[in-house]
């Protein structure tokens, strides 16, 4: 009787459109974050047009779409676990949280075999064969790997997340009536689909 | 605790739709940055990067259904962006010749 009495009083402190408030406040501060990025990319674009098409060129533009298609696919995931779960399909919203992690390691696995391939042909930071390419093409790789790499992370830690989402929701913790945790785990692996939106044309796609 | 659930039915059939828009549009970038629009291609590109936030934003972080509020924090984040370019490029151009 007594936990149940708990279990009341829990729910009559919750707000869950606060909830969502919170973590809507925090991608701002995230938005703010890529931003700034964004906004020293597209200075140096601007005086490096031309050094910044050559090094595009040397993308592979295939793992790129592939990339983004995967991740848009995992953001479709993500948003049908949260459906599952109100319409109290426990076991068909994790397997779809399972699917969305899944999908973050492949999106990982290909940034492995991207980036792998790059450093073969030299263009790493400090590299000698980079070194000796034009400023622009240097600044262009710097900006590929900070920014590509600080989105990277964001998908680790985005798929940490929904790990940790998916036992609390094995546990009952997140259930029928009480998903606000899921969704707001889903507002920040929607954004780090939305950053990667920019990333790809930007990066890829410069003719 | 009714005021805590104050989204809409989100079906699954609408997010698939929204998903196939998506990688239509995802498509549809690659295949036009092999044509040549000159000083367009950019737009372009960004212009259907937009479009793609705007559905992930209101289909899938579920701000169509959110309160007025939501929406308004969300313009005045993006405004602010929109503000920090302008700002930026207008004092670039004074120093650039």
């Amino acid at each position: 009787m007594s936990t149940q009495a708990v279990h009341v009083e829990a729910h009559e402190h919750r707000d869950d459109i606060r909830s969502r408030m919170g973590m809507w406040l925090f991608l701002f501060s995230e938005l703010l974050l890529f931003g700034g990025l964004f906004l020293m990319y597209s200075v140096y674009r601007f005086m490096h047009q031309h050094d910044f098409s050559i090094a595009s060129k040397e993308m592979n533009t295939f793992f790129g779409t592939m990339n983004t298609v995967i991740l848009l696919t995992s953001s479709l995931t993500m948003a049908l676990s949260i459906t599952a779960i109100k319409r109290g399909s426990r076991k068909l919203s994790i397997f779809f949280q399972l699917v969305t992690i899944l999908f973050g390691i492949t999106f990982m696995v290909n940034k492995f075999i991207e980036w792998s391939a790059e450093f073969r042909k030299g263009n790493f930071p400090g590299s000698a064969i980079l070194l000796n390419k034009p400023p622009g093409q240097i600044l262009y790789f710097g900006l590929y790997y900070s920014m590509v790499g600080l989105h990277g992370i964001h998908v680790l830690v985005g798929m940490g997340l929904i790990a940790f989402m998916t036992r609390l929701t094995i546990k009952g913790i997140i259930n029928k009536d009480d998903y606000v945790k899921l969704e707001t785990a889903g507002l920040y692996w929607h954004l780090v689909d939305i950053i990667w939106i920019f990333l790809f044309p930007l990066f890829y796609l410069i003719t | 605790m009714e005021k805590n659930k104050a989204h809409e039915e989100h079906g699954y059939g609408m997010y698939i739709l929204v998903w196939l828009a998506l990688v239509t549009l995802t498509g549809l970038t690659a295949t036009v940055a092999g044509i040549n629009f000159g000083k367009l291609s950019i737009a372009v590109a960004l212009l259907i990067a937009v479009i793609k936030s705007y559905l992930v934003l209101t289909e899938f972080m579920h701000l169509k259904s959110e309160q007025k509020s939501f929406k308004v924090f969300v313009f005045v984040a993006l405004l602010f962006i929109c503000i920090s370019f302008t700002l930026l490029f207008t004092d670039y151009s004074f120093y650039v010749r």
